[in-house]
């Protein structure tokens, strides 16, 4: 008698404890604030690319998981300031580890992570994202490239003034 | 190596003739005389920064990166020393970087003058990743600048040719560009302009930096200022595969590197090969290589559909069979004949070889895919097929040699290394004569004299030699003289015959340099109508029996007598005398007589065809069996010292087969084993027939008499250019625009006598059709034009149906472009 009540004593208990159950996917669990999740690459204020295509993500990765091919800017179709942007840009997330050594390695802050986590797939090709799955989505006074340098001469007023020469731009 | 051996009284080097003592770092080394610190320190394993030294050019000392600590005779130097520019002397005492803080902090101060306006741009950079100047940075460099000032800037790259990108903000100012063109090519296009900090390299205007080894001043380029537009931000180097390879275009074999990644070819460098290329390659074999790539290249078979009569894809199985049958109607009917062009590797010329005597029982094979003569194919396989790098010219040779006597032949448009060993030889002393009709830049370039005639009168000017130029023979008769003959000779009778008894009488050494990478290799296993693998003649029934022996088929059941030449095939084939062809990679325009090649594809009863891309034979053919590129399969070139290049594959798994794989597995369709199911099968099948035994060619051609070409007319004369219309330059736009200018060459009385303005157009024509390009004037004979065989527009064989030594009308014509 006593011991079916230690039992029910268990169940009871257990209802004021906290709950580790998640209700995934009907409630969405919030990351920490610097948690390695999809990659981003970023866009200059204008809506140019901040990749330039130099592969140094890919040299940083230890697993292998990037694949860049850069490309030659035109006066005709211009992607990024600068002579070279990142005509292919692949990352591999059946590979990736989410180490975040290609964001150490970015020499033009292009590639970032976000806190987005939801990276599973039924088949292997969809885990292939490409440039068009990672780049970032376009802000308002945005335009999407290839368009010319709106925010000055050259590249080096992009990654020097660029966000004052934006504020400027948008008054 | 002179580094003293582990013994009691190691102070006792002994030193022989010639050699000096020297402490470098502490150490006791002798060096020979002469030689440079930087060199005799590398020996030790002390690598000292440096950018402008490399090993191939003159000492300039424009870095100043190398600095070092010199003690002489007790006496230390006041500053540190160049170690580059500065030789061994007995009894220096030498510090480096290593030993001596005041080497060291030099070699840093300099490394921070040359960044002080080099700019941070290494990420966009094709360098990055395999910079010196990024490397010995790292190494040598001091970790932060004390330069705050704004960099001195330039506008970003310019094009100093369609292929090199000149970006002058990079640039340290080594000269290592300058000194190669100026001294390794001879095409001083680019040079240092203006002083001081505003110092750079640059162009003349309108001067383009036409060279055809521009490619290499991009490769030796310590920084990123030369790129190339066809690598322009392609990879980078630790994405890459290197795979060492031997190039595929002409009859050097030069060793290559091939970078690739993801299954394509992104870029090809020199290889370092001091007895062939050096570090050197020419802009063809080092940035043609995308015709393996084209978006048309044949990957399934082809069969053509009975009904429709077009061709269609079918399964390997499928072609085979229908190619088996075929052939062996064929060959039952009246009999096959075999074309393989003259780009095969050794093991897939012995295939073909092979294919031809036991599956096709037949001579009827040629290699020559271009004007061509029986007295020619005599000299061949008389004489070259035993040539090899132990008996005979190399290209060490002609670089020691005292007097290089050029025939037919055009070095640097033809085999451009050769050209560079010959320049390299007439800056040593060699003395270079070339037989031809005009002063060409190569004449120029390896400081050599003109002997110039009329196209066709080849063979009459060596003989006129010793009347007209005993000093030419006198020079050939020293020993060590060479005599080179290029592919042009076998238009002009009596030149073979001429040159050999001029090598007779002289004692010079004489060598075939044919134009593409595969026709020596095809000589030596019998890819001819009357030799069999190893320099053995069809006719000598000694030879035949160990043939078949080997091979292992029925006694006697090799034919015995000569078969047909190239032009002889396809008469045979256009009037019916041979029911089908079995063609390699041949295009019928380089051909002599295109009109007869297009009757023989037209009127051959079965064509089995071996191609990479569509072409004029692919579009007659019944059966087009698609092969793999150089770069998708191994093998070997005979280069034409007669030097094996053997060359691994360098993209795997491409399912793409050699040519010897598929007429191997044909040839089983057909009842026929020919062992040559890889490269290496067919290699060592290829080894176990051996040499055979020397012959000699009895050479009696008679130099023909030239008459003056009438009124009106002119004797054509004609060669390739390196740069043209080459089909494996297709999809090379980059490539194309360092191309020579396509121009007829006519002398200025001739000019005078048709009527042409200088910069003006000419007419040429024959009752076939007509060119009309722009003229310009040279020195050549009276009554001779000279145009590119195959450039641009420019077809003479397609257009005119003419050759060398042709006669063609000549009129003064005012419209560009091409009427037929």
């Amino acid at each position: 008698m006593f011991e079916s009540l230690k039992g029910f004593g268990v169940t009871f208990g257990t209802m004021f404890k906290k709950v580790v159950t998640e209700e995934y996917p009907e409630v969405k669990k919030v990351t920490a604030p610097r948690f390695h999740g999809r990659h981003q690459l970023n866009r200059h204020p204008d809506g140019l690319e901040k990749c330039v295509g130099c592969e140094l993500c890919a040299w940083a990765c230890p697993a292998d998981a990037i694949f860049v091919e850069g490309g030659d800017n035109t006066e005709e179709a211009r992607y990024s300031p600068g002579e070279r942007f990142g005509a292919d840009y692949q990352i591999n997330y059946l590979r990736c580890i989410g180490c975040g050594l290609c964001i150490e390695a970015c020499p033009t802050r292009s590639l970032t992570m976000t806190n987005e986590y939801e990276l599973a797939d039924d088949n292997r090709q969809d885990l292939i994202f490409t440039k068009e799955d990672l780049l970032a989505p376009l802000l308002p006074g945005m335009e999407q490239p290839p368009h010319p340098m709106r925010l000055g001469e050259n590249e080096q007023d992009y990654y020097v003034n660029g966000p004052r020469l934006a504020k400027e731009a948008q008054q | 190596m002179t580094i003293a051996p582990d013994k009691p009284n190691a102070t006792e080097l002994v030193v022989p003739e010639g050699h000096v003592k020297l402490v470098i770092d502490g150490v006791e080394v002798v060096a020979p005389k002469g030689e440079l610190l930087i060199r005799t320190a590398e020996r030790l394993g002390t690598v000292i920064p440096r950018f402008c030294d490399h090993p191939l050019l003159e000492p300039a000392g424009a870095c100043r990166q190398c600095l070092v600590e010199v003690e002489m005779g007790g006496r230390p130097m006041p500053k540190p020393q160049a170690s580059c520019t500065m030789t061994v002397a007995d009894g220096m005492v030498v510090k480096t970087q290593l030993t001596s803080p005041v080497a060291d902090k030099a070699q840093q101060g300099v490394m921070e003058l040359l960044l002080i306006n080099h700019p941070l741009d290494c990420p966009v950079c094709d360098k990055g990743g395999e910079c010196p100047l990024q490397n010995q940075a790292i190494a040598h460099g001091r970790s932060d600048s004390r330069f705050h000032e704004r960099k001195r800037t330039f506008p970003k790259p310019i094009n100093i040719s369609t292929q090199v990108l000149l970006d002058r903000e990079r640039c340290v100012l080594c000269q290592r560009c300058t000194r190669f063109s100026a001294q390794i090519a001879g095409d001083p296009f680019i040079e240092l302009l203006e002083r001081g900090a505003l110092q750079q390299i640059g162009t003349a205007p309108e001067k383009p930096f036409q060279s055809y080894f521009s490619g290499n001043t991009i490769q030796i380029c310590p920084v990123g200022a030369l790129t190339s537009a066809a690598y322009r931000f392609r990879a980078r180097p630790f994405d890459l595969v290197s795979t060492p390879s031997v190039c595929e275009h002409c009859s050097s074999g030069c060793a290559e590197r091939t970078d690739w990644r993801r299954g394509k070819v992104q870029r090809k460098l020199a290889g370092d090969d001091p007895q062939v290329n050096e570090e050197w390659i020419c802009d063809k074999g080092r940035f043609a290589f995308r015709y393996a790539t084209t978006a048309d290249r044949i990957k399934r078979p082809l069969v053509r559909d009975r009904e429709t009569g077009e061709l269609r894809e079918s399964s390997w199985t499928e072609a085979l069979q229908v190619a088996a049958a075929g052939l062996t109607a064929a060959r039952e009917a009246n009999g096959v004949g075999v074309l393989t062009g003259g780009r095969l590797t050794v093991e897939d010329a012995y295939a073909y070889s092979k294919f031809a005597r036991i599956a096709l029982h037949t001579n009827d094979i040629d290699f020559r895919a271009r004007p061509h003569s029986a007295e020619e194919l005599e000299f061949l396989s008389g004489t070259t097929v035993f040539t090899n790098p132990d008996n005979g010219v190399t290209f060490g040779g002609i670089e020691s040699a005292p007097a290089a006597l050029l025939v037919a032949f055009e070095p640097e448009e033809e085999a451009p290394i050769v050209f560079l060993r010959l320049r390299k030889a007439a800056r040593k002393g060699t003395k270079v004569f070339h037989l031809g009709q005009f002063t060409t830049p190569a004449v120029e370039k390896t400081l050599g004299t003109l002997l110039a005639c009329v196209p066709g009168a080849e063979a009459n000017a060596i003989n006129a030699l010793p009347d007209h130029a005993a000093d030419v023979v006198e020079l050939l008769s020293k020993p060590g003289a060479v005599i080179l003959v290029g592919e042009r000779a076998a238009v002009v009778p009596g030149t073979f015959t001429a040159v050999a008894r001029l090598a007779e009488r002289t004692g010079a050494r004489v060598a075939w340099i044919p134009r593409r990478a595969g026709e020596r290799g095809a000589l030596a296993v019998g890819a001819t109508p009357n030799l069999l693998p190893g320099g053995r003649h069809v006719a000598n029934a000694a030879a035949r029996l160990e043939v078949e022996r080997t091979w292992g088929v029925e006694e006697g059941s090799l034919p015995a007598t000569p078969g047909r030449d190239t032009t002889g095939i396809l008469e045979a084939a256009a009037s019916g005398e041979l029911s089908g062809l079995v063609v390699g990679g041949v295009d019928p325009f380089d051909l002599p007589d295109p009109a007869l090649a297009e009757k023989a594809l037209a009127g051959a009863g079965f064509i089995v065809s071996l191609e990479l891309r569509p072409s004029a034979v692919t579009a007659h053919a019944d059966v087009v069996l698609p092969i793999a590129p150089a770069v998708e399969k191994a093998g070997s070139y005979l280069n034409w010292e007669g030097r094996r290049r053997e060359f691994g594959t360098t993209l795997e798994g491409t399912g793409s087969l050699p040519d010897c794989r598929v007429l191997d597995t044909l040839a089983v369709e057909m009842d026929a084993d020919l062992f040559t199911q890889t490269p290496a099968a067919s290699a060592a099948d290829l080894a176990r027939l051996g040499e055979g035994a020397v012959t000699g060619s009895s050479l009696n051609v008679a130099a023909p008499l030239v008459s003056p070409a009438g009124p009106g007319k002119a004797v054509l004369a004609t060669w390739h250019r390196l740069i043209g219309n080459g089909s494996l330059q297709v999809d090379e736009p980059h490539l194309a625009g360092t191309a020579r200018p396509v121009v007829a060459k006519v002398a200025k009385t001739t000019a005078a006598q048709f009527g042409l303005e200088t910069g003006g157009h000419v007419t040429v024509s024959t009752e076939r059709g007509a060119i009309t390009l722009p003229v310009e004037t040279d020195d050549l004979p009276e009554g001779v034009i000279w145009l590119p065989t195959n450039s641009g527009d420019v077809t003479v064989r397609a257009t005119l149906g003419a050759g060398h030594g042709s006669i063609v009308s000549v009129s003064g014509g005012s419209s560009l472009g091409v009427k037929s």
